[in-house]
């Protein structure tokens, strides 16, 4: 139970948000910055901990995204049905691409390359096929009442999106402490050796990917119910691969709280930018790609981890004593 | 010889033209310290790398405590019971001791509190105990021989391939670390390993096969096979055997 | 259904696309050859460059065949600097950072040109843009023509670099044997940089060539450079014939699907060609294997 105090008080702070602050300019800066850390966390289960550098996530928040959004707009079925439907459908893919992509052995580079892929066919699919409504996109009918997953007040949305985030923070939590998470920090760490200690990477790796896109495609759907609008080039464009795959490694990859840290820096970065200078499009992501040049040129494990280098560094001046030398010679 | 634990029969693997294992066979019981040495290049860990299932051999079956196991890969063999070392040690670099050692001990036991308390255990029989929370890419190369084989213990084995674990040692090192691997036999764990160091080779194995261009060319026990003629040709050259004779009886 | 006469025409223009193909590709797999790394910078590379050749014309009135000898060098020194200070020392020698390092690289530039251009198109209007030459059965487009004969000798003029000067032994050796390299007395940081340098050039050159026929906006590279990738998989990861051999297929393969299966479904085409190849064999019809 211990360890999960961190994030108990990190959602207890942010639950406080919608009652002390009432701009709604706010409020949907940290929906957005939320969601954003919810795909991230997705990322980072598959990046961070497993060590296999997805550039297509957009597959799987786009894939949460439409499923979600054609089952209400041509099946009438009920939006929070249709949200379970796009967690499922969105694992379904990953299992697929990662089935194939790891069962080709293909690693690092060429598994990133072959995610882009996979991730790119999608959006040229769905920007010509007429059920994701082609070039126009679908919109989804307003209906605010809570059963059809829609809420007047922005604060409703909040808590919802806020209530998902915690849930993959407890994930990442979870996995960390159980022996799935071991051996998929293993496999990130070396592949052979943890084969021949009896991890079996293909299944590991596998997992790992389902399950990342599942919480990825959790963040679409949730896309789908607060903007109630969705076509190619947001379902499954690349800022949201980039978005996913950034604010974790940023924050800090393979880390609980890694995702979220980014999200909320990584957003108010974009935004205090566009404060100063305009809206002008591109900004915002060019300040991104700088950063992540930063981030990995100067803190390579990211905020999260500078932070814990920093804090290990001073405790290690203020509190034990220098070892005997002979003990630092010893192996 | 009762039923063998491992029986290696008429191995081959072909790399394009060249055919680094050579219909090799050996077979050991369980519980016994077996040696495989010979000159480099003789396909020693080729043939451990079938053996673990890293590679599938071109010809020929590996059999496990009476099963045809050829082909299977790496973690279903550790599940077995097989385990292996690299000749090039592969620590997780970014994780401490425990945790390295924590990964191993997983593979029998899923709670983590018991695989934690295994990995102290182990930790503290090959000698790191000191040393768990350190990151081990702070290792010398002593020490991360020993987490390679900790790694391994953990998985609680019945076979242990050990590829060069002494390689790189200093003597005083080899000295602390050669009771550890006798210590193996008597808990019934069978070792085959692959040295170059003679003098481990002689005290610590009970029984050793000699590989030289991929074929097994001699077995039998260390000093059988150290006055074998074909075994001091195959190190020294053609001729060689002639040359040590005539000079010994100088 | 097809008289024979179109669909020689249709095999030669994809001869001519994917001759530019061919030259973005070996750029690419210049840099994967020597450094291991996938440049995912390369597409916005090209993108700025397409800007670069779109200025040249439209500010300094320079015709961009004539651009691409100013351009080369100048791309030339832009990529080495970017290798040099930015994405060697970022990457740590880890090849996922590289991968990250240049995927920032490809955010930035592409979203700084966002910033500069804005999101519409730029076109150039040659005078002889729209010129074309009668060969009897096909006519086929003057500066089309112009940049098949073009890579050849970019192709010719870096085979030259390679085998002639010390640079190009130098770079050919790193890409054998690093270590051995360096122990040489090589400095393989420079040599790094002089790859990506070349590639980048490659690139250069490529905008300019494509320039009057194409159009400069911030994603344009993006979608060239995914061929790209197609091309270097399928022809094998560093290798310069793989590229070229590669490039002249896919522009063939590209044509006839487009004009049997239309634009949209020939792109998802390319795509797929590109995913059977990296599952079934990585390492292309000449690459080295794995």
């Amino acid at each position: 139970m211990r360890g999960f105090l961190p994030i108990v008080i990190a959602v207890a702070v942010l639950a406080v948000v919608p009652a002390v602050v009432h701009s709604n300019v706010v409020l949907n800066f940290l929906v957005v910055a939320l969601m954003i850390a919810l795909a991230g966390q997705g990322w980072n289960i598959l990046g961070g901990y497993g060590g296999q550098y997805s550039f297509g996530h957009a597959a799987f928040f786009g894939t949460g995204a439409y499923v979600t959004a054609i089952l209400q707009v041509h099946y009438g079925v009920n939006a929070w049905i249709g949200f379970a439907a796009g967690i499922f459908a969105g694992a379904a893919v990953g299992a697929i691409i990662g089935g194939l992509a790891f069962r080709a052995g293909l690693r690092s580079s060429y598994f990133a390359l072959v995610t882009l892929a996979f991730a790119e066919v999608l959006r040229i699919v769905a920007s010509v096929a007429p059920i994701t409504g082609a070039g126009v996109g679908l919109l989804v009918k307003l209906d605010l009442r809570a059963q059809s997953f829609q809420f007047q007040s922005r604060a409703l949305f909040y808590y919802v999106i806020l209530a998902l985030v915690a849930i993959a923070l407890v994930i990442a939590q979870l996995l960390e402490r159980s022996r799935f998470g071991v051996w998929l920090i293993a496999v990130r760490e070396n592949e052979d050796a943890a084969m021949a200690l009896g991890v079996n990477a293909f299944a590991v790796k596998l997992a790992a990917m389902a399950l990342s896109a599942a919480v990825t495609a959790a963040a679409g759907c949730f896309y789908v119910q607060y903007f109630l609008f969705i076509d190619s080039g947001i379902a499954y464009g690349t800022w949201i691969s980039i978005e996913a795959l950034l604010t974790p490694i940023i924050g800090g990859a393979g880390t609980v709280f890694g995702a979220l840290v980014g999200a909320l820096v990584v957003k108010s970065l974009g935004e205090g930018a566009k404060l100063v200078t305009g809206d002008v499009p591109g900004l915002d992501l060019m300040i991104y790609g700088a950063v992540l040049i930063a981030v990995i040129r100067f803190a390579p494990r990211g905020l999260v981890g500078a932070f814990a280098d920093l804090h290990g560094r001073l405790a290690r001046r203020f509190m034990a004593p220098q070892p005997p030398v002979r003990e630092a010679l010893r192996g | 010889m009762a039923e063998p634990l491992l029986s290696v029969e008429h191995v081959s693997r072909r790399f394009g033209g060249l055919l680094a294992v050579n219909a090799a066979s050996l077979s050991t019981p369980a519980a016994r310290i077996t040696a495989l040495i010979g000159p480099n290049g003789a396909g020693k860990t080729t043939l451990f790398a079938v053996i673990s299932g890293f590679l599938k051999p071109s010809a020929g079956r590996v059999r496990y405590g009476g099963e045809d196991v050829t082909g299977e890969p790496p973690h279903r063999l550790a599940r077995r019971g097989i385990a292996r070392t690299f000749q090039i040690v592969q620590p997780f670099a970014g994780l401490s001791v425990r945790d390295n050692i924590l990964v191993g001990a997983h593979l029998r036991h899923r709670a983590r509190s018991a695989a934690l308390d295994i990995a102290e255990a182990v930790a503290r029989e090959v000698g790191l105990g000191e040393m768990l929370d350190q990151p081990a890419h702070t290792l010398t190369v002593s020490g991360r021989k020993r987490l390679e084989l900790a790694r391994t213990l953990a998985t609680e084995p019945k076979l242990l391939l050990l590829d060069e674990v002494l390689a790189g040692l200093n003597p005083s090192e080899i000295r602390d670390i050669v009771p550890v691997i006798r210590a193996l036999g008597a808990r019934g764990i069978g070792v085959i390993m692959i040295e170059h160091v003679m003098q481990a080779v002689m005290s610590l194995a009970e029984h050793v096969f000699v590989l030289a261009e991929g074929r097994i060319i001699a077995a039998g026990t260390p000093a059988q096979v150290a006055a074998d003629p074909v075994v001091v040709e195959a190190y020294l050259g053609h001729g060689a055997a002639a040359k040590v004779r005539s000079a010994h009886v100088q | 259904m097809l008289s024979p006469l179109i669909l020689i025409s249709a095999v030669l223009n994809g001869l001519m696309t994917g001759a530019v193909y061919a030259l973005v590709a070996l750029g690419l797999t210049l840099i994967y050859g020597v450094l291991h790394i996938i440049n995912f910078a390369h597409g916005a590379l090209l993108s700025a460059a397409l800007f670069a050749a779109f200025l040249a014309f439209q500010k300094l009135g320079l015709d961009p065949y004539l651009a691409a000898f100013v351009l080369a060098p100048a791309f030339f020194a832009f990529g080495y600097a970017l290798q040099r200070f930015v994405i060697g020392p970022a990457s740590h020698g880890d090849d996922r950072n590289m991968l990250l390092v240049t995927l920032g690289l490809a955010v930035l530039i592409e979203n700084a040109l966002l910033y500069a251009f804005r999101a519409d198109t730029r076109t150039v209007d040659l005078a002889y843009g729209f010129k074309s030459i009668d060969f009897g059965f096909t006519f086929l487009a003057v500066p089309r023509l112009i940049s098949f004969a073009a890579v050849f000798f970019v192709a010719l003029a870096l085979w030259l670099i390679m085998v002639l000067t010390d640079t190009g032994k130098a770079i050919r050796a790193v890409a054998k044997e690093k270590l051995g390299a360096e122990l040489a007395g090589i400095d393989v940081a420079h040599i790094y940089a002089m790859t990506f340098g070349l590639g980048t050039a490659c690139v250069a050159i490529a905008a300019c060539l494509l320039i009057p026929t194409y159009y400069a906006n911030p994603r344009a590279g993006n979608a060239f450079v995914l061929v790209a990738f197609t091309v270097v998989v399928l022809g094998g990861m560093g290798s310069v014939p793989g590229a070229l051999i590669g490039g002249l297929v896919i522009g063939v393969v590209e044509s006839l699907a487009s004009f049997y299966f239309g634009e949209s479904l020939g792109q998802v085409g390319i795509f797929l060609i590109f995913i059977a190849v990296l599952m079934v064999r990585p390492r292309g019809l000449f690459g080295a294997s794995a």
